[in-house]
């Protein structure tokens, strides 16, 4: 008897590295790959909860998406569904999210999911419902402006759905200022220079991002993070070896003629 | 005259005065200085005409509009339901005068005999093909030249000019004549077009009581639900798609339409996803006095086998998020709950395409792949239409330095480019190989905070004196 339950979890295990790694199996804690992060926050993000990120200036906005779909594609892994909800100004403001752009970042535009509300107090409506939803690995929810409809009630309602269904929530407040909120964890996120590629190319996505709050833990600290597309990972750009340096082909910033 | 003010309609008590169709209103109110006259509105009557038409469907499935003023009904095999012919037009005439209308009625073989009989019958005849013939020339519905022409032949009724051989009207008359007099006589058929055409499911109740509560209907609604899973088991089939019909006993009928991205035959997920629809209703369903037929149609179904679980709950898993799907496009709109299938085009704005999640089918091109060890080549982000932005940039062709976005300047520290993208000049109406349009020249440019830009130079120098520089996407 020992023995079959042995091996039903070593099947189990082998089905899940199948599956897409240890990313899909049930660990408490999302490692984002960088062991300083994963070491500050006890092994990573939590699972199931409601994490805010908040764009470090107005224009880091971008960098702040692209984290949040970063940060869910190491949740759930490439193949599995990544609802996107966001409303109308969103898509007005900030562009159309954008397949082949998605699949640089290592995930599949197939199992993306768009869901467009009309304004903020829908937006917060089918988010709590996706939330809710067993079946959903990450759910990334984009708001815009200050959302005064999104007050502690509704972050608290929006923790709890996540909490009991196990879906983690990636809370995108863009434009907005911290309030308080029912959140694991909140972040502001900015762009970084990226390490330079041959011939001064820019480099992969570098972010610097600093824990703002946190309900469990000292907050504050601040790291720099590159995302590894190929290993759906972040890494420390330190440490992934030295600049390239740049190659003698690139014509030299000579004959200058500017136009207007 | 021919600006005039006519009167398109008038009422019983106008008609005793003298008055008709086409008068000119002022001619109207100098004989009748109390008429009270309101504007045509040619889009509010059709409205009303098909909203009796879709509460006639309580009769029969075949219903077709008669415009401007008539509905035709199939009514074969179906009048026994209501006790008979005399039945079913005393049920029409009770419910047409509770919502304040007059109606005329008229049986006949052919949906032609019957529209012409229901207009233009003036005295009773003893049958169908007596009363025919008695209806006068007009009733055919020719040109006014062609009536007047047949009312100066001294042809009266339809009786007199059927009498003449076929040939010699249509030399006179033209072969309008001979086709409408076909066709009235029964001789040559033309089928009524039913607006709604049948669903291949369906299953109904019909309450000798109306049913006052909205909650009750719902009930009503989950037993159909049952009913219609039932029917499709037997065929091996799910519904895609769902209507709920709910005839209030005055008249008017109010439709739930819902959508499923899989096909399914769950009772409960159709109820969820009707009591979705209700909440997303601008004004809530008013039962009125009630409803009296309850009728769920399932307007589209696919093959759906009996469900097997797979290891580690995976199909649980994935019929869960497409319930989500279906939940969420439900309230929000098919069009507002979208997936991405991609295109096979290199113009960077015209490679994906947005279509509703519960259409998913399967793609017919395959997205592009990056090569491992690439930073993004294509942005997260994309602006469609592109935004225009002031560059300063080598000319002819190199790289931009610094640039304008959003009223802030952003200094270019690192760059890759360009990325030559022609334009499809095969795709061009006129083929012509030399009138192509422009080229854009992209960048990847990072600016010294390290905000990473897509921008392109649309069109080189020998196409364009002075071309425009745009923003087109950001990278994360």
């Amino acid at each position: 008897m020992r023995e079959s339950v042995d091996h039903h979890m070593m099947l189990k295990k082998q089905l899940a590295s199948i599956a897409g790694g240890r990313l899909l199996s049930g660990h408490k804690r999302i490692a984002t790959g960088h062991e300083g992060l994963d070491a500050a926050l006890g092994g990573g993000l939590a699972r199931g909860r409601v994490h805010e990120l908040f764009a470090a200036e107005a224009d880091d906005g971008f960098s702040a998406a692209g984290f949040a779909a970063m940060l869910a594609l190491r949740t759930v892994g490439p193949r599995a569904p990544l609802f996107w909800l966001r409303a109308d100004k969103a898509e007005r403001d900030g562009g159309r999210l954008y397949g082949p752009g998605l699949i640089e970042l290592g995930g599949d535009p197939d199992s993306l999911v768009l869901g467009q509300a009309p304004d903020t107090r829908a937006l917060l409506k089918c988010a709590a419902d996706a939330a809710r939803c067993p079946g959903l690995g990450a759910l990334i929810v984009e708001t815009r402006g200050k959302c005064p409809e999104l007050d502690l009630t509704a972050s608290r309602r929006l923790a709890l759905a996540a909490e009991h269904s196990g879906a983690t929530l990636f809370l995108l407040r863009l434009e907005a200022e911290p309030v308080p909120s029912a959140a694991d964890t909140r972040w502001a996120i900015g762009a970084a220079p990226s390490r330079a590629l041959e011939a001064n190319a820019p480099g992969a996505p570098t972010f610097e991002i600093e824990l703002l709050r946190r309900r469990s833990g000292p907050a504050g600290m601040r790291w720099r993070l590159e995302w590894n597309r190929d290993r759906l990972s972040f890494t420390d750009p330190a440490l992934s070896g030295a600049v390239v340096p740049v190659s003698p082909r690139r014509p030299a910033a000579a004959q200058l003629r500017l136009s207007a | 005259m021919k600006s005039a003010l006519r009167l398109a309609a008038v009422d019983q008590a106008a008609r005793s005065l003298g008055l008709e169709p086409g008068m000119p209103l002022a001619d109207a109110r100098a004989r009748v200085p109390e008429l009270e006259a309101i504007e045509h509105d040619e889009a509010a009557d059709r409205a009303w005409l098909e909203r009796m038409a879709d509460g006639a469907i309580r009769y029969t499935p075949m219903v077709a509009l008669d415009a401007p003023d008539g509905l035709l009904l199939d009514v074969t095999g179906c009048t026994h339901l209501l006790g008979g012919q005399r039945g079913l037009a005393a049920d029409v005439e009770k419910r047409m005068a509770a919502l304040g209308m007059t109606v005329r009625l008229a049986f006949a073989g052919t949906p032609r005999a019957a529209h012409a009989l229901a207009r233009y019958q003036a005295l009773p005849a003893k049958d169908e093909a007596a009363a025919i013939k008695r209806l006068p020339v007009v009733a055919l519905e020719l040109e006014p030249e062609a009536t007047q022409g047949l009312l100066r032949a001294g042809l009266k009724s339809v009786g007199e000019l059927a009498r003449r051989p076929m040939t010699s009207i249509a030399a006179r008359f033209g072969s309008m004549a001979v086709t409408a007099l076909r066709e009235l006589l029964g001789e040559a058929a033309k089928p009524i077009e039913p607006r709604i055409p049948q669903a291949p499911i369906r299953a109904e109740r019909r309450f000798a009581e109306p049913v006052a509560k909205t909650e009750y209907a719902l009930q009503i609604l989950s037993e159909l639900a049952s009913e219609a899973a039932r029917q499709m088991e037997e065929r091996g089939q799910g519904g895609r798609r769902f209507e709920a019909l709910l005839f209030r006993s005055d008249g008017l009928v109010r439709t739930l339409h819902v959508e499923t991205s899989r096909p399914s035959r769950d009772p409960a997920l159709v109820l969820r996803l009707m009591n979705e629809r209700l909440e997303s209703l601008a004004d809530p369903i008013d039962p009125g006095f009630g409803f009296d037929l309850i009728r769920l149609s399932v307007l589209l179904t696919e093959p759906l086998a009996v469900a097997q679980l797979r290891l580690e709950g995976g199909a649980v898993k994935e019929a869960e998020v497409a319930g989500l799907i279906d939940r969420l496009s439900t309230r929000l709109g098919r069009d507002r709950v979208r997936q991405l299938a991609p295109q096979d085009t290199h113009i960077p704005e015209q490679m994906q395409l947005e279509l509703p999640a519960v259409e998913a089918g399967k793609p017919l091109a395959n997205w592009p792949q990056p090569l491992a060890g690439e930073p993004p080549l294509r942005p997260l982000h994309l602006f469609d239409p592109p935004q225009p932005i002031e560059v300063m940039a080598e000319v002819p062709d190199g790289p931009p330095h610094r640039f304008r976005w959003r009223r802030k300047f952003h200094e270019v520290r690192r760059f890759e480019g360009p990325e030559r993208i022609a334009s499809e000049w095969w795709k061009r109406k006129d083929g012509a190989v030399d009138r192509a349009g422009l080229t854009r020249d992209y960048y990847r440019v990072e600016d010294a905070r390290g905000r990473r830009f897509w921008v392109f130079r649309h069109g080189l120098f020998e196409e364009k004196p002075m071309p425009q520089w745009y923003l087109h996407g950001l990278f994360a």
